[in-house]
């Protein structure tokens, strides 16, 4: 269980997340959903540290961070914990797909070498890209990168998948491969946070869909009830401008 | 105007064949000292490590904001005079700690440059997995930004072993001291300058050519 007890971000004075609070079960999939320059990135980067929390707590399972008191070693510790897919892939250019699955591994990890390329590989077969494994990133479509960068993620079994926008710095062509890969990784039953502006995805893969405006949750439920029956203004508002056809 | 020696000339090559081994040992010593230091002072800018990021800065405005024989002075003539165990510094040493600091100054610049050329999101992406600062200098930005600086950097190593001719004034018998000898023996100055400028000009363009195969190596890297 993760508990995230006011969460505070603030950018030049200007509040970006405003004490959020959540609770997240094991194996609990939570997509986020929300207006632009709402704080949904800055939520996810501020769970890792890679944008540094103004205030709050992150507590996972025994372990409680008071993100003002955070070490190095509490950071460390706490992106062993997590791991995160970036929307611009983020893969490593000097790496070959293979590499950039396996770095992790054995440089942080301390996995043996040979162990680790052959967790890679096994995880370049599941993503279907075993043909691809000795290419650098640059050879690569957008949407294979992606794979790659999702299966970085995949290869560890975190505490808590970190998944921003899988889909949005994509052409159109390869959207669905992406898409469909992020709802196996989904069915692997992993704890997961996902930023997405693709609705019928987040209704298909969500347990939970939390609504955020102005870095704060202003709802949240089961995607049955946020899609069809949403309580506040600001989510039928939202939900009216991305789903026309629904409401 | 006269004719010009030839036969002078032939025979100055091998004299002054014995004094490449010199300048460029000392452009070789200096340069990888340079590039030692460069990435180090890089890495302090970029890291933007209290103090020593000052310090930094102050280093590399004064050593690109004046000149290299300034400095190379400073060293050989100047410093004794106030530390008095420096007295014992032989021009050779004073050129190559010259040519370094001068260098090493303009080089982190562009090892700077590099360095944060290198896509934000990659630095993030070894955050992410819990990468340490200097294992993500090491394994992900260093390689990329190396490959990015190399140009730049051959083009210096051009400019210091032009540089490494101001040794000469610190009393270093290299290439162009021995060429300065040669032409105070035979008054042929045109003759011996025209030598030594021409040992230079090959030198060069043999490192050019090493520049421009490195530059198509470069531009292939990490594609497949
Ligand atoms: N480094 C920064 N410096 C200043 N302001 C920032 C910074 N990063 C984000 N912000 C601000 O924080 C707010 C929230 O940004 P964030 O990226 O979290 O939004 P988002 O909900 O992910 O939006 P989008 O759907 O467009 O990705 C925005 O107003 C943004 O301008
Ligand atoms: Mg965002």
């Amino acid at each position: 269980m993760i508990k995230i007890r006011g969460l505070t971000k603030i950018y030049n004075g200007m509040p970006v997340l405003n004490g959020i609070d959540l609770d997240i079960e094991k194996g609990e999939r939570i997509v986020i959903i929300g207006p632009s320059g709402t704080g949904k990135s800055t939520l996810l980067r501020c769970l890792n540290f890679l944008d540094t929390p103004d205030g709050g707590e992150i507590i996972f399972d025994d372990e409680t961070i008071d993100v003002t008191k955070a070490s190095p070693k509490d950071i460390q510790r706490l992106r062993l914990r997590t791991s995160f897919v970036f929307q611009n892939y983020a893969l490593f250019a000097n790496k070959t797909a293979r590499e950039n699955i396996a770095e992790g591994l054995y440089t942080v990890r301390k996995w043996g070498r040979e162990e680790a390329l052959n967790r890679a590989d096994e995880i370049l077969a599941t993503i279907g890209l075993a043909d691809k494994a000795d290419a650098y990133p640059a050879a690569l479509s957008g949407g294979q990168q992606q794979r790659v960068g999702i299966g970085r993620a995949m290869s560890v079994d975190t505490d808590l998948m970190l998944v921003d926008e899988p889909t949005s710095a994509l052409d159109p062509e390869w959207v669905e491969e992406v898409l469909q890969l992020m709802k196996r990784v989904a069915d692997q039953h992993r704890t997961m946070l996902i930023v997405t502006h693709e609705m019928s995805f987040a209704k298909d893969i969500a347990d939970r869909v939390i609504f955020m405006e102005g870095g704060r949750i202003v709802e949240q439920g089961p995607p049955s009830k946020i899609f069809s029956a949403p309580e506040d203004d600001r989510t039928k508002a939202f939900l009216r401008k991305v789903l026309p056809s629904a409401l | 105007m006269r004719a010009l020696d030839i036969e002078y000339m032939l025979g100055l090559v091998p004299v002054l064949l014995k004094y490449v081994p010199l300048t460029l040992g000392m452009a070789s010593v200096s340069m990888a000292l340079a590039l030692a230091l460069a990435s180090l002072l890089a890495i302090i800018r970029v890291a933007r490590i209290p103090v020593l990021d000052g310090i930094t800065r102050v280093f590399i405005s004064f050593f690109r904001g004046t000149p290299l024989l300034v400095q190379l002075f400073l060293f050989y003539y100047g410093l004794p005079q106030l530390v008095p165990v420096l007295t014992a510094l032989d021009g050779v040493t004073a050129a190559i700690i010259g040519l370094t600091l001068h260098f090493a100054a303009y080089m982190a610049e562009s090892i700077r440059a590099a360095i944060l050329g290198v896509d934000r999101s990659q630095w993030e992406a070894s955050k992410a997995i819990g990468m340490s600062m200097a294992q993500m200098m090491r394994r992900i930005i260093l390689p990329q930004a190396s490959r990015v600086a190399a140009p730049t950097l051959v083009n210096y190593f051009i400019d210091l072993i032009k540089g490494t001719s101001l040794a000469f004034t610190l009393g270093v018998t290299e290439l162009m001291g021995a060429a300065q000898k040669e032409a105070a023996g035979s008054f042929l100055y045109f003759e011996t300058f025209i030598v030594v400028a021409v040992f230079y000009w090959v030198i060069v363009e043999a490192l050019s050519l090493f520049q421009q195969r490195l530059e198509g190596r470069l531009s292939k890297a990490f594609v497949r």
